[in-house]
């Protein structure tokens, strides 16, 4: 009966954090677009979210395209077929690594931040100071950094695979001694723009929504104590990045799954 | 932080961005004959077209004059039926031109190989719409193994 009880509780605390999310996210995207007062938030937020992530997007971005390069040469030199490397590495960036790691480090460098600083602004009761001044946190405090998230994310990705090429490039062709010219041609010629690049973007849109959505409402849900805004930032980075994972093979199997 | 570094920042990280996506667009991706120009369509029926894929190039001598548009069946005969989409600025190839399948390298991809034919008088130039009549099929490796493994055997 214990048992029971429990499976029933878990459930009607799942499905409920389900609700509450939803309605965050109903209360701070549909408004009345108030663009003079909120875009100069939604540019802060893009600045701490977006600008502030640059440096470990790029350094990882720049590392995974070179290990790939090294990797991937010395696999395809045995068939004498290291002119591939070009389209190995960059389809392998724009269609799983971009979107993917920089979700994942975008949750952990991101994610985790929006979760405690807006866990602190509640358990500060801030939240609650803005509520009284009839001001509404949905939309002064969680709504700039939505959107923020998800303009931000993308951006990273693109940088993150485009810097990775280039990495690629570094010890593929000034190191390894592929030939510069197969290098680019034969990328050009097996990359497309719709099937892999816009694809790719897609994934991260989906990446960016999910991951600001989670860290945000795991904010403005947590418990208001020390201990519950620890929790809280965890449970942000361990969720993003289970359903980051996810979702990136449903995105995956809809997109080229089926020929 | 002031906000004016806060937007020069955002602004330099928009920049950036357009950057990459700028050398994404331009260097790692084909510029192939999809995006706009002019084209008109051939086709040519294949006994096999081995490996042939959508987008496969056309090549001329080596030089890439069109890609495949569709490959699809002939219901009558059931023989396949390759779409090709060659370049408005290679028009003027005569109908005594033939296409063949060929392999780039032992196990490399498999390209349509078109070669013009000779051209006198009374011989038209190949038009939209129009079919080649004289193609080659593609080599399939399996069935010359088999074709070898049978002449041994007698």
């Amino acid at each position: 009966m214990q048992w029971l009880a429990s499976i029933g509780r878990n459930t009607i605390d799942t499905v409920g954090a389900f609700g509450r999310a939803f309605l965050m996210l109903l209360g701070a995207v549909i408004a009345k677009p108030q663009l003079i007062k909120n875009t100069p938030l939604t540019i802060k937020q893009i600045y701490v979210v977006g600008v502030q992530s640059l440096l470990i997007i790029v350094v990882s971005g720049l590392f995974i395209g070179m290990v790939m390069a090294l990797q991937g040469y010395t696999i395809l030199v045995g068939y004498g077929a290291e002119g591939s490397l070009g389209p190995m590495v960059a389809l392998s960036l724009l269609r799983e690594l971009g979107p993917v790691v920089t979700a994942l480090l975008f949750a952990g460098r991101a994610g985790s931040a929006l979760t405690a600083e807006i866990g602190l602004m509640k358990a500060t009761e801030q939240l609650s100071s803005l509520e009284m001044m009839a001001v509404d946190p949905l939309r002064r405090i969680v709504a700039p950094r939505l959107w923020a998230g998800i303009i931000s994310m993308p951006m990273l990705a693109i940088i993150f695979s485009a810097v990775g090429i280039l990495g690629g490039h570094v010890v593929g062709v000034d190191w390894l001694g592929v030939d510069a010219g197969s290098y680019w041609s034969i990328m050009q010629s097996s990359v497309d723009w719709n099937e892999d690049v816009v694809n790719g973007i897609i994934k991260t849109f989906v990446f960016a929504f999910v991951i600001t959505w989670i860290a945000i409402f795991k904010g403005y849900d947590a418990i208001p104590t020390s201990e519950g805004i620890s929790k809280a930032t965890t449970e942000t980075v361990v969720f993003s990045s289970l359903a980051v994972l996810g979702l990136d093979f449903i995105l995956t199997a809809l997109m080229f799954g089926i020929e | 932080m002031s906000s004016r570094k806060v937007e020069i920042m955002v602004g330099l990280f928009v920049v950036l961005t357009l950057a990459a996506g700028l050398l994404l667009a331009l260097k790692a991706v084909n510029q192939g004959m999809s995006n706009g120009a002019e084209t008109y369509t051939l086709y040519a029926k294949f006994d096999n077209i081995g490996g042939l894929k959508a987008r496969s190039a056309v090549k001329v001598g080596g030089v890439i004059v069109g890609r495949v548009d569709s490959i699809s069946l002939d219901p009558d005969g059931y023989t396949p039926v390759v779409a090709l989409k060659i370049s408005q600025e290679y028009n003027k190839f005569p109908e005594t031109s033939s296409v063949s399948i060929l392999t780039s390298g032992l196990l490399g991809e498999q390209y349509v190989g078109f070669q013009p034919g000779f051209s006198i008088d009374g011989i038209a130039d190949l038009g939209e719409g129009d079919y080649i009549s004289d193609t080659k099929s593609a080599l399939v490796l399996e069935d010359l193994i088999g074709q070898f493994l049978f002449s041994k055997n007698d």
